[in-house]
């Protein structure tokens, strides 16, 4: 097994045994992502050669020299008998949402494109105290807006590991991109409506939506505050386990992060399944959207490859010793995207305010004199067309006499997404599940251009995920087969509120017992050698 | 011409007098900082930086709200007011829109003629304050210094009814805010701001017509000023068949003029909503009692006890209550003193109100404290000084930190009361004059008194002139 093969955890546990040097693993990344990356994504990148169609593209700026410094400092930690911390000499990407000290933070944007925070996310600073090497900042939907990362104003966008002519998913493409092409072994993600586990479960990777709160939003460029996560990304369960264990806890800079404590994840891990109630739900089993011409509400089966992996893993898992609850009602399911809709983007266009031209970031050239032409041009220029949708959407959603028919209203139907939750994890209640087993998409991954430009269907691809953002409740994401085309199949757990423990515990004992399964020797194509390197 | 009434009310914004900004650690006051030197990530809006809520604010807000006998909400709320502008970094502001810290109250003025007049308030919020925005050579410049101090909006109903009454309000309140420690509530420095919301009606009609807004009235003579001005612009138009539009008027303090700032033909949309960064602020009642308990008694309150309790006139009393530390000595003094609390009134209001205004301090500032102020009182009363001593004492007090029987004796200026030390200088100045003892022995009486002023001077004015009155009388009389 080559070095960038390595799990988080085993680098981790060979750098502090002596037997791995941390720079020799940053140094083994950066070959890696000279193999297989290509360009990185650049303002203004144009068309690309056959050769680059084939390369990932997971980053957009590398951060070679700090990620070379940090695993000196491991290193001589190491060297000095001193604690380098649990992600000791990891290489981690990520996602260029989130501001890191000596880093260009561009949220994939023309408006960030020169924007240098001057101080780091709580949730990479506590990676960076474990020990973690900071290897670059990889790309995304511009500021996290979209499923399949080619809204990025930093082109080229991912392309998906598994089959570069597909989208590697969205927002957190990148990330997942980059994991999966064993570029890095962990990568930083945000998670609002499922932009960490729909990328994640298109590249075949694990991915974990913490609970709202459970992790620090501090130093993340926000787009629905009350929906956004940041979480793991990894190709396997214990390295997510171990990620969120350096990340998770109280906040005093994030007034909505929580003062719960932290669980031990990875003594999770070692426990069995047995009588654990794992629900299945009829509501998770078709999408539901509106005909874009009569605005009739339609139903579509998930595809049937993808139905029949959860179906399967449920099995596997009741083999494992879990007891499977089937009927489970999650009847609002369906009001999720509609929800989504008018939260997320009430909160993005207010957050988006900021974003002027006055203080840092993009500003229109040559000057203007007049202010609101300042604003007008800058942001013109600066943000991308599904931004501008958004806000625009946004602003026609609270503007004074529709608050209340649609953001107060929003707010009522989470509320009740919620409930079904609760109702379903009450341990009182009829079905007292530990958690909820749903497919994470509805369909793998989809080829460039073939959904792109359509934004509304674009946002459906998120109805398996986006409750329990709603809900604020964990859900994990985990690779279960392939589809027809080769490409992966992810099956997703959702657990109650700060029970992380639980389904990183399920998803672990599914790992385990589908070990051998054929479709696990399987390996991403730019991993094949089909690539020329 | 008709008879109009002036319907006014007033928006103020105070500054509290936290140690730190709303949401973030820098300090709150920035005054004469150099521009942008007191900002963080934070209060100057760069992405992903997150509020966190200074509870002293909270807690000061509440006791504000207390103090305007509004109710303290034990559930309040943060929104977000979306709009554009240089000096707001993030876009939005920070404010409470629908559940705010306090509900309903009013202040109660007390005017000139001595009636009551009770105005009330209308919202009460907390919020964060924006930047400051000027062009210089032609260049707009953004100042963030100010972003993120945490004030309170205050904004009255429509219960004024002119300039002086306006003017009244701004005083009285400007007195409550330091008498209770939420602000300094300096104009000069911005701790007040107001805005005043000006129209015209008939009297005896209910309507609100158009009003107009005056905006940069920072200082009370403005606040008459201006309105007054503008009442008597909003008259002399509909008398000449004029219509009053919903202006903004600027107020110029170097000019005393009014100028248009901008017509205000629709409601900015300011796209409320609530701030999903910030939780919900929570009091609990235990937190609202210990708030409520600890407001002191409020100065009308207070006055209005001075009056029964010690007797002093209304104008004594709003005199000492002007200001708390003062009222505080006040009663301090009298507790310490055994005569009435009459006396201590007037040395108060005359010779240590001229040394406060002489030191620049307040009266919690001195280091002549109550009970020394009491003892020299009392020292003059028993006649162990006289009057000029005593007043020459405050400073001798103030300025060496001695108590004041130590200063007499040291520097014996205790008159001299001894009865055989005083005979026998009397004698002396009596043998020394005998024409003037033989015109008194025949019948003019009137000299006593030129006697009185020779024991004086030959004792260097430290004779008690009670006691030297009986003896002279005692041996003239012989």
């Amino acid at each position: 097994m080559s070095l960038t093969s390595l799990s988080a955890f085993e680098v981790a546990r060979k750098v502090k045994a002596g037997e791995l040097k941390a720079v020799e693993v940053a140094e083994a990344a950066l070959a890696q992502i000279q193999a297989v990356d290509g360009l990185s994504g650049s303002l203004d990148g144009g068309a690309v050669s056959a050769d680059e169609e084939k390369k990932v593209h997971a980053f957009i700026q590398l951060t070679e020299k700090m990620a070379l410094e940090q695993a000196e400092k491991v290193d001589q930690a190491i060297a000095r008998g001193e604690d380098a911390g649990i992600l000791a000499g990891v290489p981690v990407s990520i996602k260029d949402i989130f501001c890191v000290e000596g880093t260009t933070t561009t949220a994939a944007s023309r408006i960030l494109s020169n924007f240098e925070p001057p101080y780091t996310a709580t949730a990479v600073q506590r990676l960076i105290d474990q020990g973690a090497l900071i290897l670059g900042k990889v790309n995304l939907d511009e500021f996290t807006f979209g499923s399949s990362n080619e809204s990025s104003a930093y082109q080229p966008a991912s392309n998906n590991p598994w089959n570069t002519e597909h989208v590697p998913g969205g927002s957190s493409g990148g990330s997942a991109a980059s994991v999966a092409a064993e570029e890095v072994a962990l990568s930083l993600g945000t998670d609002t409506g499922g932009s960490i586990r729909q990328p994640a479960a298109f590249c075949g990777v694990v991915g974990l939506k913490p609970t709202y709160g459970r992790v620090s939003r501090l130093g993340l460029i926000a787009f629905s505050s009350s929906l956004d996560c940041p979480g793991p990304i990894s190709r396997d369960v214990r390295d997510s386990a171990l990620m969120l264990q350096a990340m998770a806890g109280v906040d005093p800079k994030d007034s909505t992060s929580s003062t719960r404590p932290v669980d031990d994840y990875l003594a999770a891990l070692g426990q069995d399944v047995k009588g654990l109630r794992i629900g299945l739900s009829p509501d998770y089993d078709a999408v539901y959207y509106p005909d874009f011409e009569t605005g009739e509400v339609r139903k579509e089966a998930i595809q049937k490859e993808v139905h029949d992996t959860l179906y399967r893993s449920a099995e596997l898992l009741a083999k494992a010793g879990a007891e499977i609850v089937e009927n489970v009602p999650m009847p609002n399911t369906a009001y999720g995207i509609p929800a989504y809709f008018v939260i997320s983007r009430v909160e993005a266009a207010s957050n988006l305010h900021r974003f002027d031209g006055v203080k840092y970031g993009y500003r229109t050239e040559p000057a203007v004199s007049n202010l609101s032409e300042l604003y007008r041009l800058t942001r013109a220029e600066g943000f991308g067309p599904q931004v501008k949708l958004r806000i625009l959407m946004g602003m026609y959603l609270s503007a004074a006499g529709h608050d209340a028919d649609y953001y107060t209203h929003a707010q009522k139907v989470r509320a009740l997404i919620r409930q079904n939750f609760v109702r379903a994890f009450d341990p009182d209640g009829g079905h007292r599940l530990d958690a909820l087993l749903t497919p994470t998409t509805a369909t793998t991954s989809f080829k460039r251009k073939a959904v792109f430009g359509d934004s509304l269907l674009m946002q459906y691809s998120d109805q398996m995920t986006v409750s329990s953002n709603h809900a604020g409740v964990p859900a994990l994401t985990i690779p279960a087969g392939l589809d027809e085309a080769g490409l992966p199949i992810g099956i997703q757990l959702i657990g109650s509120d700060f029970r992380e423990d639980q389904i990183l515990r399920i998803g672990y004992a599914f790992e385990q017992v589908s070990r051998d399964e054929a479709w696990r020797e399987a390996r991403p194509q730019v991993l094949a050698g089909e690539v020329k390197a | 011409m008709k008879d109009y009434e002036v319907v006014i009310g007033l928006e103020t914004h105070i500054q509290l007098n936290t140690n730190t900004k709303i949401f973030c650690s820098c300090k709150a006051d920035s005054w004469e900082d150099e521009a942008n030197t007191n900002i963080c990530p934070v209060c100057s809006g760069l992405p992903g930086t997150l509020p966190v809520l200074n509870e002293e604010a909270v807690r000061k807000g509440a006791l504000l709200a207390a103090a305007m006998h509004a109710e303290v909400n034990p559930l309040s709320r943060f929104d977000r007011k979306n709009y554009f502008y240089p000096d707001l970094p993030k876009g939005y502001q920070i404010t409470q829109f629908d559940e705010p810290i306090g509900k309903g109250g009013y202040l109660d003025l007390k005017m000139a003629d001595g009636t009551k007049k009770r105005v009330r308030i209308h919202k009460l919020h907390l919020e964060e304050d924006a930047g400051k925005t000027k062009i210089e050579h032609g260049t707009r410049l953004v100042d963030f210094n100010r972003c993120g101090v945490p004030l309170i909006e205050m904004v009255t109903e429509p219960d004024l009814r002119s300039g002086e009454e306006a003017a009244q309000y701004l005083i009285q309140l400007r007195q409550l805010l330091r008498w209770i420690g939420v602000s300094e509530a300096d104009m000069e420095r911005g701790h007040l701001r107001c805005d005043a919301n000006v129209s015209i009606r008939e009297r005896g009609s209910q309507v609100l017509n158009t009003k107009t807004e005056i905006k940069n009235v920072n200082s009370i003579d403005s606040v008459r000023q201006a309105i007054d001005e503008e009442a008597k612009r909003q008259i002399e138009l509909v008398e000449s068949g004029g219509k009053v539009e919903s202006y903004t008027l600027d107020w110029d303090a170097d000019r005393n003029k009014l100028s248009l700032m901008r017509s205000k033909e629709t409601e900015a949309d300011y796209r409320y909503f609530r701030d999903p960064d910030l939780l919900p602020v929570k009091l609990s009642q235990e937190e609202i009692d210990e708030i409520i308990a600890s407001l002191p008694e409020l100065p009308l309150d207070r006055q209005a006890r001075f009056v029964a309790e010690y007797g002093l006139s209304e104008y004594d009393a709003d005199i000492l209550t002007n200001e708390r530390s003062l009222s505080d000595y006040y009663e301090a003094a009298v507790s310490a003193y055994a005569g009435e609390p009459k006396a201590v009134a007037n040395w108060m209001m005359n010779d240590l109100s001229r040394m406060l205004n002489d030191l620049g301090k307040t009266a919690d500032q001195l280091v002549l404290g109550p009970k020394a102020l009491a003892e020299i009182i009392q020292m003059v009363d028993d006649g162990k000084i006289n009057a000029a001593t005593g007043k020459s004492l405050l400073k001798k007090v103030e300025e060496s930190g001695s108590r004041p029987a130590e200063i007499v004796e040291k520097e014996g200026l205790g008159l001299i009361a001894d009865s055989d030390a005083l005979r026998a200088q009397i004698e002396a100045v009596l043998a020394g004059a005998p024409d003037e003892v033989a015109s008194f022995k025949a019948g003019k009486e009137s000299l006593l008194g030129w006697f009185v002023g020779q024991v004086m001077r030959s004792s260097g004015g430290k004779a008690d002139p009670k006691r030297t009155r009986e003896i002279l009388l005692e041996l003239l009389k012989k």
